[in-house]
């Protein structure tokens, strides 16, 4: 009788040590949901969805506070994706919060620039190079067109240049062929 | 010498379609009026350009310098003048221009002195380097830059070096009529090629179709008398000339998804390209020239040796385009690229220019549904599923293709020939690639952004920290500092709760100082000459200090009215500590 309680007790002692071992060393740090739907966010760091960027508007979601069709620049297969993810039934962008545009860099016209850094201040990815009285300048690389530089610069010199294909990344289209109404043109080219 | 061959699973066996341009020996095509020459005409960094419009350029000179290591350089052809450095139109299916150089020709062709390259004495290194900066890349149709592909391997030795002359696709015979032309020469470039690999034997693969160019190919090896060289005649089958096929044909090894050829010792490359490697060591010159088959719907089907850059219409209008002609294709008919203007030039990648016309090429038939016959697979010669890529790319799910080794296609276009529904099967997987890569891209560029945007979040949250540190550390060292001031002022000990109030003594201090100071002054310039005076003298002196004396009390009047007013405005303002400085005058 004693014994079996000592063993029952050893038993729950040493799973207990073990799950609380566990616990600790296998701890999930973050939330995985969080970064599962900013991976799929653009990031483009816009704010559009009326989240100061795109972690914390994937915050929001796995806390079920906004809905999935706040990304403009995700577009309809962004919202495809996070509704794949989530179990959730899709729905189009709400146009509350802007609507799909193509990819566009910020350029800002050096000529007309007073060097005043707002932008630079604005810019959420760190893009825009310059200094106080010094001219600015975009690094189109690293911009991720999300417009934020534009609203502050006192002399509108900032503009949104969409971004034009290149041979190395264009696209081959979707194969599409033009149907042909069979009428009297097989038997003419079988002759 | 007899030599085992082996074989590749599936593959096609179309017309060849060699003869009509194989009657006439290579042409060497004049000049154009003008020449534009891109600078990206290679797997890798887009050359800067080194010339600008107005300057003269000689024949050979590098105008667009290879930009890192996975580049290659670009030479100017001929002597002229560079017109403009602009976009131009590309020979590439998308229709979209890219950075060219434009070269008006003066007729003249004046070289650059030709530097002498030692490439005996030279490390391997260096040889790699001059190739480099020769412009050579492959002509088979990749053009991944060559000097990339000539150091011995990370595993070990180069066992094998192929140099693939099976020309396999229907049309072109610029390889065939080159075997036929400079056999000497390639299969030097070839123990060039040998000695940089450390590779043991030489394989040159010929189809079977082609019994000049081999003929041609065994006497030069006879004449060289290496016993390392083999010119191998494998049977014709299209694509017996792609590298894998090849490599599998020849040695029997078959590289299996993710691994190159280098793994298993065997390094392969195209007969133009050992030719190039030859003239660019042996005799300092670049590449500027290959071999285009023109062919297809052409009055005069044949070889041209064509300057890079030449407008493709040009080529065109030596061959004699027919009138019937629909589409212009660069390339062979199996997987050539649909030419988007006759002002596009050639470049080191073209190695045929077919014209098609409705009776050469009829349009494709209407895509039927697939019926799950299963021929692609059959005629797929890298082993693939080429029906489940089709679904896959075609629903766009792009994931699942990727499983299916959808990046293994080489794009022969096998399947799509023996296709009974006619399903252009290679345009979905051009497409399900391209959407791949922009991906890829796209997510690249997110992944980029996030980490910005992170660090650019916890920079401002340190900044933050860093300002409140600081003012917390400044307003802690304040009192400290004046409290040691007042010490030297004050002889009292100023308490912590006097030291706040203090903080006006010294300069209290210093006024009272700088007042004594003005009374002695004052005192100092007081009249020296009223010791010894006449009676009358001190009567006008008393008169005249009974004036200022009136006049002084006028004075004090006035200011203590106003002196009363401002009392009333402000009557504490000096109030705090007038016992202090008394203190510390003690």
């Amino acid at each position: 009788m004693i014994s079996a309680l000592l063993v029952m007790l050893g038993l729950a002692l040493a799973l207990g040590a073990a799950l609380g071992a566990a616990s600790v060393l296998f701890r999930t740090q973050g939330d995985p949901l969080v970064d599962k739907i900013d991976a799929i966010l653009p990031q483009t760091q816009c704010g559009q969805c009326g989240y100061p960027g795109c972690k914390p508007y994937a915050t929001a979601i796995a806390g079920g506070e906004a809905d999935i069709n706040q990304c403009p620049p995700g577009g309809d297969e962004g919202v495809r994706k996070l509704a794949d993810l989530l179990g959730r039934e899709y729905k189009p962008l709400n146009a509350e919060h802007g609507v799909e545009k193509p990819k566009a860099v910020a350029v800002i016209d050096e000529a007309t620039c007073i060097g005043c850094t707002l932008c630079i201040q604005a810019c959420p990815v760190d893009a825009i190079v310059g200094a106080a009285k010094q001219m600015h300048t975009i690094v189109a690389d690293l911009c991720t067109g999300c417009e934020l530089c534009v609203a502050p610069c006192p002399a509108d010199c900032i503009a949104m240049v969409p971004v034009a294909d290149t041979v190395d990344t264009w696209k081959w289209r979707y194969p599409v062929f033009e149907l042909k109404p069979v009428t009297h043109a097989p038997a003419k080219e079988a002759a | 010498m007899l030599r085992q061959l082996f074989s590749f699973n599936g593959g096609v066996k179309p017309d060849p379609n060699k003869g009509a341009s194989t009657r006439e020996p290579i042409a060497r095509l004049p000049l154009p009026p003008q020449l534009i020459i891109p600078l990206h005409q290679h797997i890798g960094g887009t050359p800067r350009p080194l010339v600008k419009a107005g300057d003269r350029v000689l024949h050979g000179q590098r105008i667009g310098a290879a930009d890192g290591n996975v580049s290659s350089a670009v030479h100017a052809p001929t002597s002229g003048t560079v017109v403009a450095v602009e976009p131009r139109l590309m020979p590439h299916a998308s229709g979209l221009s890219a950075m060219a150089v434009v070269i008006e020709p003066d007729g003249l062709d004046l070289r650059v002195e030709r530097e002498p390259f030692d490439w005996h004495a030279a490390t391997p290194g260096e040889v790699r380097d001059h190739l480099r900066d020769a412009g050579v890349v492959g002509l088979g149709g990749a053009v991944f830059p060559s000097h990339l592909k000539l150091s011995a391997g990370k595993a070990g030795s180069t066992d094998t070096l192929v140099i693939n002359g099976a020309e396999c696709e229907p049309f072109i015979t610029c390889d065939d009529m080159l075997m036929r032309s400079e056999p000497l020469d390639i299969l030097r470039g070839a123990q060039v090629m040998k000695t940089l690999l450390a590779a043991k034997q030489v394989l040159v693969g010929i189809e079977d179709n082609k019994p000049e160019a081999a003929a041609a190919l065994k006497a030069a090896a006879a004449e060289l008398g290496d016993p390392a060289l083999d010119i191998v005649v494998v049977p014709t089958r299209y694509p017996a000339g792609g590298a894998k096929q090849l490599i599998r044909v020849l040695t029997g090894i078959e590289v299996p998804h993710g691994q190159r050829s280098t793994d298993y010792g065997v390094q392969c490359f195209n007969v133009a390209t050992a030719l190039a490697v030859w003239n660019a060591l042996e005799r300092g010159e670049p590449l500027t020239r290959r071999i285009v088959t023109v062919a297809g719907n052409v009055e005069r089907p044949r070889n041209f040796d064509v300057a890079i850059g030449t407008p493709i219409g040009f080529v065109f209008e030596h061959a004699g385009l027919k009138p019937d002609t629909d589409k212009l294709i660069m390339g062979g008919p199996m997987m050539g690229v649909p030419l988007p203007g006759v002002e596009a030039p050639v470049v080191k990648a073209t190695n045929c220019l077919l014209a098609s016309s409705p009776a050469l090429f009829p349009p494709p038939e209407p895509e039927m549904p697939c019926i799950r016959c299963g021929e692609c697979a059959r005629a797929c010669p890298a082993d693939l599923q080429p029906f489940e890529l089709y679904w896959h790319s075609r629903s766009r799910n792009f994931g699942r293709a990727q499983e299916y080794h959808l990046f293994d296609c080489i794009e022969c276009g096998c399947c799509a020939y023996v296709c009974p529904s006619h399903i252009p099967l290679v345009d979905y997987y051009r497409y399900a690639k391209s959407e791949i890569w922009a991906r890829e891209r796209d997510k690249d560029a997110a992944d980029s952004a996030r980490e910005r945007f992170e660090f650019r979040n916890w920079r401002a949250e340190r900044e933050k920290e860093e300002k409140a540190a600081r003012l917390a550390a400044r307003s802690a060292a304040k009192p400290v500092a004046k409290t040691a001031e007042v010490a030297d002022t004050a002889t009292s000990p100023a308490d912590a709760q006097a030291a706040t109030p203090a903080v006006t003594d010294p300069k209290k201090a210093l006024i009272e100082a700088a007042m004594a100071r003005a009374r002695a002054q004052k005192e100092a310039a007081a009249a020296k000459n009223t010791d010894a005076l006449t009676p009358d003298q001190q009567a006008q002196v008393d008169a005249a200090e009974a004036r200022r004396k009136r006049a002084a009390d006028l004075v004090a009047e006035k200011q203590a009215a106003t002196a009363g007013e401002t009392a009333t405005v402000s009557p504490d303002a000096p109030a705090p500590s007038p016992a202090e400085p008394g203190d510390g005058a003690r």
